[in-house]
């Protein structure tokens, strides 16, 4: 037969010397290897106390973003949830009421939209889809609970705090995010 | 009759012997943790180090764990073998700490303790018998649960605890030639003996054979066939659950720290502190010296027995008869015919 390509190694098939069969050198050379590695650094982060820094186009749970004067951007066109593989988010769309202009950026908003974080894949799509830059992704990710329910994000949890009456806040979810 | 028993010396054995057994568990127990953490830096990791400082409740925590699992009898084992495999198991493993010395004597309140439970004349039989009962933990085990794998498991077992113990015997009998007792006691005194040196350096090759041996009685890798996790589904105890499950996990843990023991009795010097005369000491000091060089040599020994069984994998069937017929017993038969003709030329 051919060979494909010339970086075969033809097995050795000679029978173990009597020394060989006993394994003993070679398990020495064995426990002198893995007795280096007692020596060796740890790679190991210890997670809650230590954390990796995510790369910045990692995508983590998802933010509902806000304009410089803290007006909710999402008009509930539902280009997100056409556009999310997973079937995640829900919406509810509303009118604006007058003298609702301070809260609303659009004549239209979400009066609810949830995102199930179960069924999400974090694929990005919604961000990429949405024409207003209302929702993107951030780097932080869901915690862990023992209830399904939990895991259906509504607007309070997903809204970014408002820049004009919390700032603080609003810069802080700035930075981690 | 029964009133001319010693109730003093019997009452000494009693508190010795819960001693013993509480001291074997606790090590035992620790030795858990100590196996994390010995495969833990060996694997480049840090190990358990969550459950209190540096991870040191963790084999409490795993007992817990064990303690609270749902108690599972098959219905199809059968249900009073069933239940004594693990125990079997256990007090086999237990039983052989009966013999050791675990120092010299103890004088308190005019009375002089031996630290040792008895100081049979056949200390060395003792722990052989002893150590063949530790196979039917396993066999009985692995037969009632009646289950193909545990079965397969058992008679894993057995071959290889039978093919190992005839290597072990054949290395024990050429140290037997040169200390001429089997009472271990007296072997430590021997090497106790100013101008005489620990058995290790007579008997080289019979101890590299018993604590090969002692590997396969122990089934530590590489010779751990009978719970081979990935061909037979962990082997013998795969249908045993709760607390069941941990006294056979718990068991080849006490078979480490006591074979250790029995190692370091035969060859390393028992309770010797190297270069020290100990005559020159109050007895009672030397006797708490010599338990803590014991102890230091059972470490020693047992960070050998993991430190192997994190470097190597585990041996074939078929490699590991032939390792322990074709060529333990052949060198370990050598050894003892060296021994003897040694013995027989140099007038001893
Ligand atoms: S990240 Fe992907 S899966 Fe998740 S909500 Fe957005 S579009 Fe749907
Ligand atoms: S988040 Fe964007 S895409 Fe989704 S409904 Fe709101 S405006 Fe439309």
């Amino acid at each position: 037969m051919q060979a494909l390509t010339n970086r075969a190694q033809p097995v050795n098939r000679k029978p173990m010397t009597f020394w060989e069969r006993l394994y003993l050198i070679n398990i020495f050379k064995g426990m002198l290897i893995t007795f280096s590695h007692i020596f060796k650094k740890q790679p190991t982060i210890q997670y809650p106390e230590q954390k990796r820094p995510f790369s910045p186009v990692f995508r983590g749970l998802h933010v509902l973003n806000r304009d410089e004067e803290g007006r909710e951007r999402c008009t509930a066109c539902g280009l997100c949830a056409v556009a999310c593989p997973a079937e995640a988010i829900t919406m509810e769309a509303a009118e604006r009421l007058p003298g609702e202009e301070n809260l609303y950026r659009e004549e239209k908003y979400a009066a609810r939209y949830e995102i199930n974080m179960l069924r999400c894949i974090f694929c990005g799509l919604c961000e990429e889809a949405c024409p207003k830059d209302a929702i993107y992704l951030s780097e932080t990710f869901a915690p862990a609970n023992f209830n399904r329910t939990t895991f259906i994000y509504g607007k309070q949890d997903l809204l970014i705090p408002n820049p004009v009456t919390e700032p603080e806040a609003y810069a802080k979810a700035k930075g981690l995010n | 009759m029964l009133l001319s028993i010693d109730w003093i010396l019997f009452l000494e054995k009693l508190i010795l012997i819960a001693i013993v057994i509480f001291a074997s568990l606790g090590i035992a127990l620790y030795t858990t943790f100590a196996e994390r953490k010995v495969a833990a830096v060996l694997q480049d990791r840090p190990g358990p180090n969550r459950a209190g400082p540096f991870g040191l409740f963790q084999p409490f925590a795993d007992g817990l764990k064990l303690i609270m699992k749902e108690e599972i009898i098959p219905n199809t084992s059968n249900k009073v073998l069933f239940v004594l495999g693990p125990f079997l198991a256990m007090t086999a493993a237990l039983m052989t700490s009966a013999v050791i010395p675990w120092s010299s004597d103890v004088h308190l309140f005019g009375r002089v303790i031996p630290l040792q439970i008895a100081d049979v004349n056949i200390g060395i039989l003792y722990i052989f018998a002893v150590v063949s009962l530790g196979v039917y933990g396993i066999m009985i085990g692995g037969w009632a649960s009646n289950n193909k794998f545990s079965l397969m498991a058992a008679l894993r077992g057995a071959s290889q605890a039978i093919s190992y113990e005839l290597a072990m015997g054949l290395s024990l009998i050429a140290l037997l030639m040169t200390t001429g007792t089997l009472q271990l006691g007296e072997i430590v005194k021997q090497q106790m003996e100013p101008g005489h040196w620990w058995n290790i350096v007579y008997q080289p090759l019979g101890f590299l054979i018993f604590i090969i041996c002692a590997f396969a009685e122990c089934n530590r890798t590489p010779f751990d066939l009978p719970e081979a996790e990935n061909e037979l589904n962990f082997g013998y105890h795969q249908e045993y659950s709760s607390m069941k499950l941990g006294f056979y996990l718990f068991s080849e843990y006490v078979n480490m720290f006591i074979s250790s023991v029995v190692m370091a009795t035969l060859y390393f010097g028992g309770y010797d502190v190297p270069f020290l005369n100990e005559s020159l000491l109050s007895p009672n000091v030397a006797a708490i010296l010599g338990v803590v060089a014991l102890l230091i040599k059972v470490v020693i020994f047992i960070f050998i027995f993991m430190w192997v069984r994190w470097t190597i994998p585990r041996f074939r069937y078929d490699q590991l008869m032939n390792l322990g017929w074709k060529s333990l017993v052949p060198l370990a038969l050598a050894n003892m015919l060296i021994t003897g003709a040694l013995i027989l030329w140099m007038g001893k």
